[in-house]
């Protein structure tokens, strides 16, 4: 049984069809990566799973449950946790608090364990435990907002463009902790520009389109695809 | 000087610069006279200090409810006024009845902290109703709309208290404990003054611990900086903001009892206003949404309160210069609009937050 499973999910912003019927499903272990130009749906996807949307028609069951109205803080406590899009760290509050944070819902005992695992994973932000996050460079909030989702200790793990804005060598940096992550058992559902990266990580594939799945396949039929390689992959 | 952004002549920065450069100059004629006048002595000014210091730590203690509120909703709750009345009132029922059996005065310390217990449950009671009836519902709508509901819950408590307990003032029995003064060389200070000064700074220093390290405190700021990403965290935000406003209730409910302690004349149904106003000044001042800012504002206008009048509207010649506070708070408050609208600590405050 799928871990996640999207059934035809229409999503509006007042007025504006942005998703317009999407199914797709995420295997438990799996890396599924949902590329799309931009305006495509790709964000507004990741905000309806995680309940910080509804979607109008259609549903999304997670874990055999349908979750298609369940607030979003209700959602951390069942294992689905989020890296938003633009990272969106506490810039006032210091890395650690943001990892604190992180672990908001988090009652048993080994919290401290997982904020050691968080340092690291990314030595960079020990170093810098007690400095405001709006004081860190680009890659490093996003080293923070990936480190901070970790700390709910989540089943699923919703990622939004983690790549975004980062010079080559932090995104190599950003898509090994991601390798990694996965390899640990956390699912994930990565949502990238970078079509390229994404998919070499990739277990499966989805294309968006104006609201709509364009395209479904495994990551490597993706990579050989023609309209892929010529839309997304930037090879004519 | 005298020229816009783009180096145009301007009337309203003409005018502002030349209301500059008047109130320097009232300030300082006013200060220079009173001072070579050598009418009032230093020990006189001391007194002054410790008088506004002791104000100033009631208004900083409702100014943090205002703040608190204004940094995690962007809204300004002008009922809080009736919630330090609603506080002040309780505790008065309270001292009354503890006066009655003798307690107040066999164990003072003992009857202060039942007091503040009661005040400030009551207090953050009453907050937290407010939110959840008058604001909550409307979350999400222009910010006007929650100002007007403000000020319906306002009249609604005020008149509440009325219709319950009539509109003649009441006063705080007095305890004993807190007569007389320290005297420390020529100086004497009340103890009343000390008492106060020192419970409102114990209540700061805990609000600073509860939202600088605890799990809560820590909430409360994201939520404050981010709802949505508050929620991706698992932070049941509704449950923060009323968090938040019941911390801000205590905090009033606390101010009414020191207030009662400090000037137990004039308990009533209207004792919120003006020192909601005041408080709401000294929000403003310390640059509105900032928790620091809030208990400075609060300190700096007691203070200038009590010795601006003497210091500079009397030595200026105006009669009855001490019947002249409210004039220097409110002045206050419309000359920091006009030239520091961020307030002393305040971030400049751009479109979306202002
Ligand atoms: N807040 C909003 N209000 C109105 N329309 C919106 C809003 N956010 C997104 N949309 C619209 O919904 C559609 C899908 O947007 P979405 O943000 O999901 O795209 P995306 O695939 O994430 O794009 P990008 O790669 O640029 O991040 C777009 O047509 C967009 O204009
Ligand atoms: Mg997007």
């Amino acid at each position: 049984m799928a871990l996640l499973e999207v059934n035809d999910i229409h999503t509006y912003y007042g007025n504006i069809h942005a998703l317009k019927g999407i199914s797709f499903e995420v295997d438990s272990g799996e890396i599924i990566a949902l590329i799309g130009s931009n305006g495509a749906g790709k964000t507004t996807t990741l905000r309806t799973i995680s309940g910080l949307m509804s979607p109008r028609a259609g549903n999304i069951v997670y874990a055999g449950r349908d979750i298609s109205s369940t607030r979003a803080d209700l959602l951390v406590l069942s294992g689905i946790s989020m890296v938003p899009e633009g990272r969106g760290v506490f810039a006032k509050l210091t890395v650690e608090e943001n990892l604190d944070m992180g672990a908001y819902v988090r009652t048993d005992g080994e919290v401290a364990d997982d904020l050691d695992s968080a340092f690291e994973m990314f030595p960079r932000l020990l170093e810098r435990r007690k400095q405001l996050a709006g004081t860190l460079s680009g890659g490093e909030q996003q080293m923070l907002a990936i480190a901070r989702a970790l700390m709910s200790r989540p089943r699923l793990l919703l990622l939004d463009e983690p790549s975004m804005g980062l010079a080559p060598v932090l995104v190599d940096v950003v898509f090994e902790a991601i390798q990694r992550i996965a390899s640990e058992g956390v699912t994930i559902l990565l949502v990238e520009q970078n079509a390229h990266m994404a998919l070499q990580i990739a277990n499966r594939g989805y294309v968006l389109q104006s609201g709509e799945v364009a395209i479904s396949d495994t990551a490597a039929n993706l990579q050989r695809n023609e309209v892929v390689q010529k839309t997304y992959l930037g090879i004519d | 000087m005298f020229r816009n952004k783009s180096g145009e002549f301007s009337w309203v920065d003409f005018t502002i610069d030349v209301l500059r450069v008047l109130i320097v100059l009232a300030v300082v004629v006013g200060a220079w006279n009173t001072l070579s006048s050598g009418r009032i002595s230093l020990a006189q000014w001391v007194n002054l200090l410790a008088a506004g210091l002791s104000q100033g730590s009631i208004y900083a203690l409702i100014a943090l409810g205002y703040t608190l509120v204004y940094g995690i909703l962007l809204m300004i709750n002008f009922a809080h006024g009736e919630v330090f009345m609603a506080g002040a009132f309780s505790a008065f029922f309270l001292a009354e009845a503890l006066n009655r059996t003798g307690f107040l005065n066999e164990q003072p310390l003992l009857s202060i902290l039942l007091m503040f217990m009661f005040a400030g449950l009551i207090s953050m009671t009453v907050a937290v109703l407010v939110e959840r009836i008058a604001y909550r519902p409307l979350r999400g709508s222009p910010r006007l709309v929650p100002l007007i509901t403000a000020i319906g819950a306002s009249f609604f408590l005020q008149y509440a208290f009325r219709g319950l307990y009539g509109s003649n003032f009441k006063a705080y029995p007095q305890v004993r404990a807190l007569q007389g003064a320290v005297q420390i060389g020529d100086i004497s200070i009340p103890v009343a003054q000390i008492f106060v000064f020192c419970s409102a700074l114990v209540l700061m220093f805990g609000l600073h611990w509860l939202v600088e390290r605890t799990r809560i405190g820590k909430a409360m700021r994201a939520v404050s900086e981010n709802k949505e990403v508050a929620r991706l965290m698992g932070i049941d935000i509704d449950w923060v903001i009323l968090f938040t406003f019941g911390v801000g209730g205590f905090l009033a409910g606390a101010a009414g009892v020191i207030n009662g302690l400090f000037r137990p004349q004039g308990v009533n149904f209207y004792m919120g206003f003006i020192p909601g106003i005041k408080a709401f000044t000294a929000a403003v001042l310390g640059g509105i949404g900032n928790i620091p800012g809030a208990m400075l504002g609060g300190l700096f206008l007691g203070v200038i309160e009590a010795i601006g009048p003497n210091l500079v509207l009397a030595g200026l010649g105006i009669p009855g210069a001490n019947q002249l506070k409210d004039v220097i708070a409110f002045t206050m408050l419309v000359l920091v609009l006009i030239f520091r609208p961020q307030g002393i600590l305040g971030e400049r405050l751009s479109e979306t937050k202002a």
